[in-house]
């Protein structure tokens, strides 16, 4: 029977995965490795600030073990959204640590790079030209917004990915990839069907996200055959179950019939999930619909500041019960005390113990804690205001007197000195739109580089 | 009629973001015959949504019932887009609690 089996070691490159099941999944004789490096989830800083949210030393430690299966085993290795992010300061960062590991274990393989990164002065052109389209909620898009954008990146489809194995490449370190993208290019050119390479791939992104007990560090292989195909764990401790994968496939995502990406939707309506064995889980009926154009997904984070926190906590309880009208007279104080500089700042008191965690969509009527933290958050336009900002708004909290205040020592209780902790620079989403494109290859920029002769 | 309350009739019940600017709702019942009865009693629909989150019903973008898992997921407008000033929960993972306290009349 044919078939194209797909290893995939981890949810996301950096988080790891036991040995035992690596090797267990190398003895299946994978046709590919593939992993996500990636995700938009931590939030807008990693990609405005071109810096990953994965901690290199684990990112190097699952790189070693995965190129060193691939050249052993004559296995390509794909790597997706490299760096967290995938813009170009990400895939420079995954290919010095590739680089570095081709030095030490005298490597010599074709490394393929795969650049996303796309300059603001192509999406303006490209806005201007009307070949971009808002994905629903996200707002409008202005030439302004993308002007004051830091980065921009392109999430890549399966197309670009196979352009450059196609070119020999053993080993490919893609910037922004649609998640899938990795795991199914490989298995698209061998002539499997799409819909369920990139449904298989979908599956495999997270890693073992989809067995029971769920790890996102722990490993998964896919089997595509020509009408289906099967994933399971490959740790003996855990197994897939139809309601697991099935559940997977809804995960993070709005609508789990149709699934859009680049070029194309994922159609699931059709799509049943079988029990195979006791591990390991069938899945047939997933369908690619092209799309009558075909569009990438483009994401831009610009910088709207610098931020400075301080934490603290309090147990008065006379302070608790006007909590809200003490943080507006704070608030009050500080906006006095500095208009004469006409300062712009964001000042924010996140109270946890009174809805910290969902602020205006918690539903409990709140009030019943006997101790409050408050974080105090100020963003400004310079470090410098920020600190001020902060600082300000911390001393006059922790003196302030309140009515029926009792105890005149402070209000607030610090667990660190010093108090106040610069968080550096501060990024919005602010690009998360459809961009139409005439050839989903040429976005993406590619070249082979042979490791060990790089100079 | 009997009522029972959501975490008895499911095994996950979870929220997240689906992208940047929505976040979603995923509850999985334990069994089939669970997830039909909450979809008979039409448990989650936009307007429980709305109510339990205090949100318009026009920012819950969509109720899809989705049986091949067993589960029924919503999916609203964030409050904030994941990131930005005075947002909570960058991951979205932490906003699920309400629906625990949901009641489904079975019969």
């Amino acid at each position: 029977m044919k078939e194209y089996r797909v290893l995939s070691p981890t949810a996301i490159l950096g988080y790891g995965f036991p040995e035992e099941s690596f090797k267990a999944g190398l003895d299946r004789k994978p046709h590919l490795i593939a992993v996500d490096a990636g995700s938009t989830d931590p939030g807008p800083y990693y990609l405005g600030a071109g810096v990953s949210f994965t901690d290199r030393a684990a990112v190097k430690r699952d790189l070693e073990l995965m190129i060193e299966a691939g050249i052993e085993r004559d296995i390509p290795v794909v790597i997706g959204t490299a760096g967290g992010c995938g813009a170009e300061a990400h895939l420079q960062w995954n290919l010095e640590i590739i680089l570095e590991l081709a030095k030490e274990r005298k490597w010599n393989f074709p490394l393929g790079i795969i650049h996303a990164e796309l300059s603001k002065n192509f999406v303006l052109e490209e806005f201007k030209a009307n070949k971009i389209s808002p994905l629903h909620p996200a707002p409008d898009l202005t030439e302004e917004e993308i002007i004051a954008t830091e980065r921009i990146v392109g999430q890549m489809g399966p197309e670009a990915v196979m352009a450059v194995l196609e070119k020999g490449a053993k080993v490919v370190l893609a910037g922004r990839a649609y998640d899938p993208s990795v795991f199914s290019a490989s298995a698209i050119m061998a002539g499997f069907d799409k819909g369920l390479a990139i449904h298989m791939g979908k599956i495999l992104e997270c890693g073992a996200i989809a067995a029971l007990p769920g790890s996102g560090s722990d490993c998964l292989l896919g089997t595509l055959r020509e009408d289906c195909f099967i994933v399971e764990p490959l740790n003996p401790n855990r197994c897939c179950t139809t309601t697991s994968v099935a559940a997977h496939t809804l995960y993070e995502k709005t609508n789990p019939y149709i699934l859009p990406g680049p070029g194309g939707v994922l159609d699931l309506r059709g799509t049943t999930f079988i029990q195979e064995n006791e591990k390991a889980v069938r899945v047939a009926g997933s369908k690619f619909v092209p799309s009558e154009s075909y569009t990438i997904k483009l994401e831009g984070a610009k910088r709207v500041g610098f931020r400075t926190v301080s934490i603290a906590g309090c147990r008065d309880p006379i302070m608790i019960g006007q909590i809200d009208t003490i943080v507006e007279a704070v608030r009050e104080r500080v906006k006095d005390n500095f208009k004469r500089y006409g300062y712009e700042y964001f000042l924010h008191f996140n109270i946890y113990g009174k809805n910290g965690v969902m602020g205006n969509l918690e539903p409990l009527a709140s009030g019943a804690s006997h101790e409050l933290g408050v974080v105090i958050d100020a963003v400004a336009e310079t470090q410098e205001i920020a600190n001020t900002i902060c600082s300000f708004a911390r001393s006059t909290m922790l003196h302030y007197g309140y009515p029926g205040r009792v105890a005149t020592a402070g209000n607030l209780a610090f667990p660190y000195s010093p108090s106040d902790f610069k968080a550096g620079a501060v990024y919005n989403f602010n690009i998360y739109h459809l961009l139409y494109v005439d050839n989903p290859v040429t976005l993406f920029p590619s070249e082979i580089i042979q490791t060990g002769e790089e100079g | 009629m009997s009522k029972v309350k959501l975490p008895q009739l499911a095994t996950v019940i979870r929220s997240k973001n689906s992208g940047p600017y929505e976040l979603t709702l995923d509850v999985i019942f334990k069994d089939q015959e669970s997830y039909e009865a909450a979809c008979k009693a039409r448990v989650i629909n936009k307007t429980t949504i709305a109510e339990l989150y205090g949100i318009q019903e026009d920012d819950v973008i969509g109720i899809v019932e989705f049986s091949p898992a067993n589960a029924i997921k919503a999916t609203i407008v964030r409050p904030y887009p994941s990131g930005a000033l005075g947002e909570t929960d960058v991951y979205g993972a932490q906003q699920h609690a309400p629906l625990l306290d949901l009641e489904v009349e079975l019969n």
